[in-house]
This record gives structure tokens, C-alpha cells and sequence, in this order.
């Protein structure tokens, strides 16, 4: 039942995802991929992985793709400018496919490596407590890089937003 | 005996959403006739008794309207948009829990799911504005998504202080843990904080900015009409009711209280909590956008990471879970 699931809901997944790649205007594809962040999500909960879901939702969904649309609302989408982009478009998708195509050769060649298949336990919930003792416990580290990343950019966006001076109300 | 508890959730969804529409129908009517004494006269008061069926016509009236969509629209993000608006809503509403085992989907992480479902009704409005070619539904889009952004951050870090005095993210083991005691007593910032994320990310008044009647007509939902129009407002009521019901949820006690049983205590609070919008309404002013962002992110946000701050020490020196 739960892996049904999982499967259709990474198999609509896939399909918006295509559809995010293959779509001429920006935020029809922003739309196919809150389509796509949301299918994960339905199979991440089917899969057990609750907090992921949830989250996947929540900051995914939620907030970074909020950004993007924030961001793409500005950008000009009448009929006249897409038309200009398909024109310049041309065969500027063959080198994104050349990569998508080396990347896919590991996961191929993986498959005949021991213990490739032994698959993670189906609908085995992991708790958020688990998840949380596991993310600052044995991999601490890792989860303070992220954070210096995070840091990083936020002086980025600071040090892009300033003002060269202060003006008006503030 | 899956199969009979899938049916049962199946009608107890059915009946939860119906039951949903009707208290947002009704909650345009509390609305029209209490802001309406606020203002010294009378609000609907025509149509059944105290004009409680007003409701019934105005929803007779949309879907009998006519939908139109502007020209130069695009149609598939602009039929969308409403559906955005409101159905998230009634998906967060799946995650309460109004009594003992009674909820629809009982999920460890009800919080953060019902949290995500708030945060995505932002696509209805800025998709909405965005497929409108409207310069008013665009500055409205425009200030929806900076506005979430700017609320979201503090909306989730004000909970969290609750999260960890219960140690769960589970809705009915929150209400669980408030047995003795509310939450409103240990976590009054948390409390404050929440209720001021939860009125923007319902966007009503004073954080209705992205719709602010005098200086954008009605922002990003200027171009709609009859029942797409309808949708986006029932997303609104219904996001101030699921506001409420977290509210109750998480700091007034949720099913908890004498004599009465459980999901009657938890309507009672809730619309109390509702009633407050609408008295919060009609008593404040809208402020200017540039206030209401730096509020958000200069005053509120550093509040409520103070108060996680200040749980976290006390619920480890505690010695509690």
C-alpha cells in the first residue's frame, strides 16, 4: 500500500519535473515545480521519512520556491519575450543533457556493486528524535558546514544590500 | 478491517470539511454584523433571523456570478491560483486533533504539515497576481511574497518553545501535555508572537497589505470574480480558522476543560480566538509596508529566537524531556 504509493507519487515526480525543463514560460514551470517538491514529499511520508516530508513542504515549498517565484514575477513573459527566448534557445539544451547523461552513468554502473540492492526498510517511521540525536550527534560537523555556508551567504546578501547612503525614513 | 477504518476516515474528512465550509460561511456573517456594531450600525440583519442566512445568499450569489477572466490573463496559473489559495487550507485541517484520537490523520509531524499547508496558500496569491496582468494584483503579489517571508521565519521559531516542553511535534500529544497547565503560562512571548505571525499569514488586518483596499483596489485578487473570487476568501477564513484551532492547539489547551466534552471546548476556544481577529480588526490601523517588514524581521524574529533560547536553557537545567 504505502510503496503503491510511494511509487506513483515519485513516478508523478518525475513526470513534473519534465514538464519543469520542458516548459517555454517560467512560472508555468515554477508551478510543475511546486508539482514536483510536493510529489517527493507525498513519497517521502509513504516512505516513513516523516520529518523530511514535513520539511520538504515547509522550506522547499514554502519559503525557497516562494523566492523564486518572487523573483521570476518581475521578469518580462509576455508573448513577444518568449518567443525572442524559444528563438535564442536553439540547441542550448544538447550540453545540459550531455552532463544529465554522464551523471546517469554511475547510477547504471552501480547497479552490479554489492549491496546495491539492499533496499531501505519500507514504512519504517524514523522519528524526529532519532533524526535530530543522528544530526548532532555523528555528523555534527557536517551539519555545522552547513550552517558556515548559510553564514556565508547571509553576509553575501548583506554586503549586496547595503546602501552606498542612508536615505529618507529608515 | 483497514478497509472499514479507511471509510471512516474517508466520511470523518467529509464531514470535517463540510463542516469547515459552513463555519467559514457563518464566520462572514459573525464578521459582517459584529464589525458592523463596532461601527455604530447594524450589518446584514435582513435575510433569516438577526440576517444569519446572509451567508446562504452570498454564496448563491457567486456561484450564480458570472467568472471572468481578463483579457491577456493566462488562464492555467489564473484558474489555479484560487484552488492554491484555499485547498492547502482545508489540508491543514486534517492534522488537528479536537479530541482524544480524534483527527484525521494523526501525523508525528502534524505541527510542521499543517505549517507547510499555511505557508503554500502564498502560490494562490502571487500566481493569482502574476496571471492577472494587473498592476495592482502585481504590486499585491509582489508584497504577499515578501511578506511571507518576512512572517514565516518567526511563525515556526514561535512554536518551537512548545515543541520542546512537550517534546513532539504531534498535535494531540501537545494538547496532551497541557493536562494541568496551559501553554499560554510558560510561553506568553511564544503565545504573543504566534498570534501576530498568525494574523499575517492569514493576511487579515493591520497585515492585509498585499489586498489593502485604499491604495491597491483589492491587490492581487482585483481581477477575479464569482466563484474564483469566493475561493480566495474562503481561503482566508479558513486560514483564520486553522490560525485559531493551532492556537487553541498549541497554548489555550485544546480539548481541556470542565463539564463540557472535549471537541465542544475546543470549538468555544477556537471561536473566541476567531472573534478576536475580528475585534483586532476593526480596532487597528494598517501600517506602512516598510514598518510592517521591519517589525518582522528586526523586532519579532530576534523575540522569538530569544525565546527558544531562553525554553531551551530552562528545559535543560530542568532536567525535563
Amino acid at each position: 500500500m504505502n510503496a503503491t504509493f510511494a511509487l506513483w507519487a515519485g513516478s508523478l515526480a518525475l513526470i513534473s519535473a519534465l514538464l519543469v525543463v520542458t516548459r517555454a514560460s517560467v512560472v508555468h514551470a515554477l508551478i510543475w515545480l511546486l508539482v514536483t517538491l510536493l510529489s517527493l514529499s507525498a513519497s517521502f511520508f509513504a516512505l516513513g521519512a516523516s520529518f523530511a516530508g514535513a520539511a520538504q513542504i515547509l522550506i522547499y515549498a514554502g519559503a525557497i520556491l516562494a523566492v523564486f517565484v518572487f523573483v521570476v514575477m518581475t521578469v518580462d513573459a509576455s508573448p513577444k519575450a518568449l518567443e525572442q527566448e524559444r528563438a535564442r534557445l536553439g540547441r542550448a539544451w544538447v550540453p545540459p543533457a550531455l552532463v544529465a547523461a554522464l551523471v546517469l552513468v554511475p547510477l547504471f554502473a552501480w547497479r552490479g556493486a554489492p549491496g546495491a540492492d539492499t533496499a531501505a526498510p519500507m514504512g519504517a517511521a524514523v522519528s524526529a528524535t532519532d533524526l535530530g540525536m543522528l544530526l548532532f550527534g555523528p555528523w555534527a560537523a557536517v551539519v555545522e558546514i552547513a550552517s558556515g555556508l548559510l553564514l556565508a551567504a547571509l553576509m553575501g546578501a548583506r554586503h549586496l544590500g547595503r546602501r552606498g547612503k542612508p536615505e529618507g525614513r529608515g | 478491517m483497514i478497509i472499514l477504518g479507511t471509510i471512516l476516515t474517508l466520511v470523518f474528512s467529509a464531514v470535517l470539511i463540510a463542516a469547515l465550509l459552513v463555519a467559514a460561511g457563518v464566520f462572514t456573517w459573525v464578521e459582517r454584523r459584529v464589525l458592523g456594531f463596532f461601527q455604530e450600525r447594524l450589518g446584514p440583519n435582513r435575510v433569516g433571523p438577526f440576517g444569519f442566512l446572509q451567508w446562504v445568499a452570498d454564496t448563491v450569489k457567486l456561484i450564480t456570478k458570472e467568472d471572468a477572466a481578463p483579457p491577456g490573463a493566462d488562464l492555467f496559473a489564473y484558474r489555479l491560483a484560487p484552488v492554491l489559495a484555499s485547498a492547502p487550507v482545508l489540508a491543514g485541517f486534517g492534522v488537528i486533533a479536537f479530541a482524544p484520537q480524534m483527527s484525521v490523520a494523526a501525523l508525528d509531524m502534524g505541527l510542521i504539515f499543517a505549517m507547510g499547508m499555511l505557508a503554500l496558500t502564498v502560490y494562490g496569491m502571487v500566481l493569482g497576481a502574476w496571471a492577472s496582468r494587473n498592476r495592482y494584483a502585481m504590486l499585491g503579489g509582489l508584497r504577499a511574497g515578501a511578506q511571507l517571508l518576512a512572517y514565516e521565519s518567526f511563525l515556526g521559531l514561535s512554536l518551537m518553545g512548545v515543541v520542546l516542553l512537550t517534546g513532539s511535534f504531534n498535535l494531540g500529544q501537545i494538547v496532551a501535555a497541557q493536562g494541568d497547565l496551559w501553554f499560554v503560562v510558560q510561553q506568553p512571548l511564544g503565545c504573543l508572537l504566534f498570534l501576530i505571525a498568525g494574523t499575517a499569514a492569514a493576511h487579515r488586518l493591520p497585515f492585509d497589505l498585499q489586498e489593502s483596499e485604499q491604495d491597491l483596489v483589492a491587490g492581487f485578487m482585483t481581477e477575479y470574480s464569482g466563484m474564483s473570487f469566493a475561493l480566495f476568501f474562503l481561503g482566508e477564513y479558513l486560514a483564520i480558522l486553522l490560525v485559531a484551532a493551532l492556537a487553541t492547539t498549541l497554548f489555550f489547551g485544546g480539548w481541556h476543560g470542565p463539564w463540557l466534552p472535549g471537541p465542544v471546548w475546543f470549538g468555544v476556544k477556537m471561536g473566541v480566538i476567531a472573534f478576536a481577529f475580528i475585534w483586532v480588526r476593526a480596532a487597528l490601523p494598517r501600517p506602512r509596508y516598510d514598518q510592517l517588514i521591519t517589525f518582522a524581521w528586526k523586532a519579532a524574529l530576534p523575540l522569538a529566537l530569544l525565546n527558544l533560547l531562553l525554553t531551551g536553557a530552562l528545559v535543560v537545567l530542568g532536567g525535563q524531556p
